[in-house]
């Protein structure tokens, strides 16, 4: 905490590849999205100033290596919470409660995860807990993972697989980058997004969480969230 | 990198290591053998008296061996799917290493046909051989015994090379490792593992390249 108020500015580990939380815009060079925003209103507490923040590319591969370098001081990334991260990183309380679900091109005969049997390849971002979880939930099939979403969901388009999984969130975005692209079956997971923190950091973790509660009772939080979903919060 | 050094992993994940391993071992083997012989093709026709050989030759070996090979391999993984022929990650990773090494190598065998005397193809058409079967039997043999310590270095690339299979999911030791790393969070580890299993493959060729340089320096053609 003490090094980030000498250095005057906060730095962030988001993405750059996902729409509605982290996307960077090509033509403008501008990355936008839910978490960035609360980024935003993170460095406007401890600074007062909403810009003093600076954003850096993760992907679910990258994030904890970086943040345990001290390249970022936090991840707000899309970021499952497990029990397996929290030996490496601490979290803060959740800020979103997302589902892993399915993607597929309209008109698929692919509906729901009873429909992933051996011979279907399932298509996912390496180190997220979707690539995990789909193994679980779908021994039979087989599952090709990616640098990024990005990369996933280029593969996708150009037939490398019949269905990508992640979070419905992401998916979302997705589908609205290409509605030819839709969501299926549903939520069969819980994917409860934590910020991370580098392990030890109870001071840095303490403010996040005020952070939040302050964002939920003065409303702003389901103002952002309505904003960039396009629903109220449950 | 970070994380303790655990070598356990190893044997807790030695059915994706040998996997990625084997699967690494077929894509090399297979673009090797290729590219030897797309190689050899290419290189006999840069030096065509044809014209339009020479210029498909000269143009194919421009202009892939000064574009990243990614950019090669994701010609057959994205680019070939859109027209309709769709390749997985294994297959589209292994033609693109081959297309690739095989301007390098038509660029060494180019240079080791130049080196044979031409008084050689002269003789040869002379008794009645053909221009291919002088190429096949006089020639080539020839020029490839004396760039064979240069195209071997280029198959040492491409056992390196093999790695970009990782990132078209090709399922290759880089891309399995990948994989171990998310599930161990041990990158040191897991990737000094990979480096051995790398050793193991391009360690002898680098011997064998050795052993060629010295036994072929003693010019004796």
């Amino acid at each position: 905490m003490d090094a980030i108020k000498a250095r005057g500015k906060v730095i962030a580990g988001v993405k750059y590849d996902t729409k509605l939380f982290g996307l960077k815009d090509p033509a403008s060079g501008k990355v936008e999205g839910f978490d960035i925003d609360i980024a935003k209103a993170l460095a406007k507490k401890i600074f007062g100033d909403e810009t003093k923040v600076e954003l850096k590319e993760v992907t679910s591969k990258t994030r904890i290596p970086l943040l345990q370098n001290g390249d970022i001081d936090l991840i707000i990334a899309t970021m499952t919470i497990t029990e397996e991260r929290k030996e490496q990183v601490d979290f803060s309380d959740v800020y979103f409660k997302a589902g892993q679900s399915l993607l597929v091109k309209k008109g698929s005969a692919i509906q729901g995860l009873q429909d992933l049997k051996k011979g279907v390849k399932v298509l996912t971002v390496k180190g997220s807990t979707s690539a995990k979880n789909i193994r679980e939930k779908a021994p039979d099939a087989t599952v090709l993972e990616f640098e990024n979403y990005q990369d996933a969901f280029t593969a996708l388009k150009a037939g490398q697989g019949e269905v990508l999984t992640t979070d419905n969130a992401i998916l979302l975005g997705m589908q609205q980058q290409d509605p030819n692209y839709v969501l299926v079956g549903g939520n069969f997971t819980d994917e409860p997004y934590g910020i991370a923190v580098k392990k030890g950091d109870a001071d840095f973790v303490a403010q996040v969480n005020d952070l939040l509660k302050e964002m939920k009772s003065s409303g702003e939080y389901d103002k952002l969230y309505e904003q960039w979903m396009g629903v109220k919060p449950e | 990198m970070t994380g303790r050094f655990n070598i356990h992993i190893l044997f807790d994940h030695w059915d994706r290591f040998l996997l990625g391993f084997v699967h690494t071992i077929e894509s090399s083997a297979i673009a090797l053998i290729g590219s030897f012989i797309l190689g050899t093709i290419i290189a006999v026709m840069r030096i065509s008296p044809v014209k339009p050989l020479n210029w498909m030759g000269t143009a194919y070996v421009e202009f892939i061996r000064n574009i990243p090979l990614l950019l090669v391999v994701f010609f057959f993984f994205l680019g070939l799917p859109s027209l309709g022929v769709p390749l997985d990650g294994f297959t589209s990773g292994t033609l693109g290493l081959m297309v690739y090494t095989a301007s390098f190598i038509a660029e060494s065998i180019r240079a080791g046909i130049q080196t044979v005397p031409s008084g050689q193809m002269e003789a040869a058409r002379a008794t009645g051989l053909t221009y291919i079967q002088t190429m096949l039997h006089i020639v080539l043999p020839q020029a490839i015994k004396i760039v064979l310590p240069s195209i071997s270095n280029q198959f040492i690339n491409l056992v390196k090379n093999s790695s970009i299979l990782a990132v078209v999911a090709g399922l290759d030791l880089m891309y399995y490792a990948d994989l171990i790393n998310a599930d161990t969070f041990l990158p040191l580890t897991v990737y000094t593992l990979v480096a051995l299993f790398y050793l193991i493959l391009t360690l002898p060729l680098s011997l064998a390249v050795q052993y060629m340089e010295r036994r072929f320096s003693s010019a004796d053609h």
